[in-house]
């Protein structure tokens, strides 16, 4: 049963998703949504995600949206095939959580006012909010300095291992690092710099970037 | 006769050895577990996200000690602190050698690992409900979270550290917690509780922000959406939530 994934194949939350799949080796298929012009606010769309959101995936009769719960769900569905994403014990899974939740609370909110003000509402015609940008600057970094000295223990962020926690990172810091000139927030941080490269050199995501 | 007298002293040294092996190995089973940890949760009462992690371990049957966290002196800001939750945010989790934070990873963490005490929080078993509990999960975080603590901070938090509250925040951020709500109200008038006709983290996970806006004027966003407001009144009147409600104080 190929998953179907709704959503523009360059959205961030889209990507997130798409990575989990290809190192579960799930097949899926996407189905494009014209966000530009506003077709997540179609009412046949708000039918499979009301908060007008993507992306959404549909498995057989199956629907589920919000990212970060798909890529938890088909990491448990897939446990013992393609890449272990949750860590081997119930103790590790908890730390892949708690870095899930970081990456949620305290690196989303800021590293997407930067990339949706400095890449996406230019193209969109949206005024930005330089204001709002500095801060969100300031917070970012407060959160990357944390990471390093995270990074600088451990060679993944919930411990020796690639996880749902590091993924959950790649769609945003890849605009951060390569589209909106703010890579050198990552660069002037030794650990967090290793980290980056690693976690963006897999292959599932430059499949994902190929998308 | 000699034979028989050393087997027989053989057979005394031998009993005589068990019990004495027994014994000691009753001794130390009951030393062992008088010093087997109990879950340490740091953090304090009336904190939100504490609530959060106490009400899950509740629901668990889980026995925890609460360490209070001073956050009047920046305890949560000191190195010893730092060196547990490098955020500087309560709650942190003990549970012998690991130290979890996040309060819906402490929870998630819980709620796993004690799979087989109390209510089966994260359907454990049937992996679409427990995708539908993850889903709802998010939603929370990610779309509630953010339109409710606005709310929750200007009238209660802001004021608790000596700032007072900006009225046209509050309002503007209303507006916007009414059209998540109008989503709750169709999604509950499908479906007893979030995820399904079962009670589950994903609705424990509202509980404590919601319960500081009941307190509130603006506790009429809910109670005009009548099957948000019978969800509400079933999740906030279930014990494992109002012993935790008790020490919720902020707003008096």
């Amino acid at each position: 049963m190929v998953v179907k994934v709704h959503g523009p194949a360059f959205a961030s939350a889209t990507r997130r998703v798409l990575a989990c799949l290809i190192e579960k080796g799930i097949d899926y298929e996407i189905v494009p949504l014209d966000m530009l012009n506003g077709a997540h606010k179609d009412p046949e769309f708000l039918k499979l995600q009301p908060f007008g959101v993507v992306p959404v995936i549909e498995d057989g009769d199956f629907t589920l949206y919000e990212s970060r719960a798909i890529i938890r769900y088909y990491a448990e569905k897939y446990k013992s095939e393609g890449t272990e994403l949750l860590g081997k014990t119930v103790e590790e899974r908890g730390l892949v959580e708690q870095w899930l939740e970081v990456e949620g609370q305290n690196y989303h909110p800021p590293i997407y006012n930067l990339v949706v003000h400095l890449k996406f509402f230019p193209k969109m015609g949206v005024p930005v909010d330089m204001k709002l940008v500095e801060e969100s600057e300031e917070k970012l970094a407060k959160v990357l300095d944390i990471y390093e000295e995270r990074l600088s223990k451990s060679k993944y962020l919930a411990g020796d291992f690639f996880s749902l926690a590091d993924l959950s990172h790649l769609p945003f810091t890849q605009y951060l690092v390569n589209d909106i000139g703010k890579d050198y927030m990552i660069r002037d941080r030794k650990h967090v710099s290793a980290w980056w490269d690693d976690i963006s050199s897999r292959p599932s995501w430059n499949k994902v970037l190929q998308l | 006769m000699m034979k028989t007298t050393s087997y027989t002293l053989h057979f005394y040294i031998r009993s005589i050895s068990s019990n004495i092996l027994n014994f000691l190995f009753v001794v130390s089973s009951s030393i062992q577990f008088s010093l087997t940890m109990t879950l340490k949760v740091y953090g304090i009462g009336f904190s939100t996200c504490t609530a959060r992690v106490l009400t899950c371990l509740n629901e668990k049957e889980v026995e925890y000690e609460l360490v209070p966290v001073n956050l009047g002196v920046g305890e949560h800001k000191k190195p010893a602190f730092l060196a547990k939750q490098p955020f500087g945010q309560i709650p942190v989790l003990e549970d012998e050698d690991l130290t979890l934070f996040e309060s819906r990873a402490i929870t998630a963490y819980v709620s796993h690992k004690y799979k087989d005490n109390g209510v089966d929080l994260v359907r454990f078993g049937n992996i679409k409900e427990a995708g539908l509990v993850s889903v709802w999960i998010e939603v929370e975080s990610q779309q509630y979270n953010p339109a409710i603590t606005p709310i929750v901070s200007q009238l209660y938090i802001i004021p608790m550290r000596g700032g007072s509250t900006d009225h046209a925040a509050v309002e503007a951020a209303a507006e916007k917690f009414g059209k998540v709500l109008d989503v709750y109200e169709a999604r509950l008038t499908t479906s007893k509780y979030l995820a399904g006709d079962f009670y589950s983290l994903a609705d424990l996970t509202h509980l404590p922000y919601t319960y500081y806006l009941m307190k509130s004027e603006w506790a009429s966003l809910i109670n005009s959406r009548p099957h948000v407001k019978a969800w509400w009144e079933d999740i906030s009147s279930r014990p494992a939530f109002t012993k935790v409600a008790e020490n919720m104080t902020l707003a008096g």
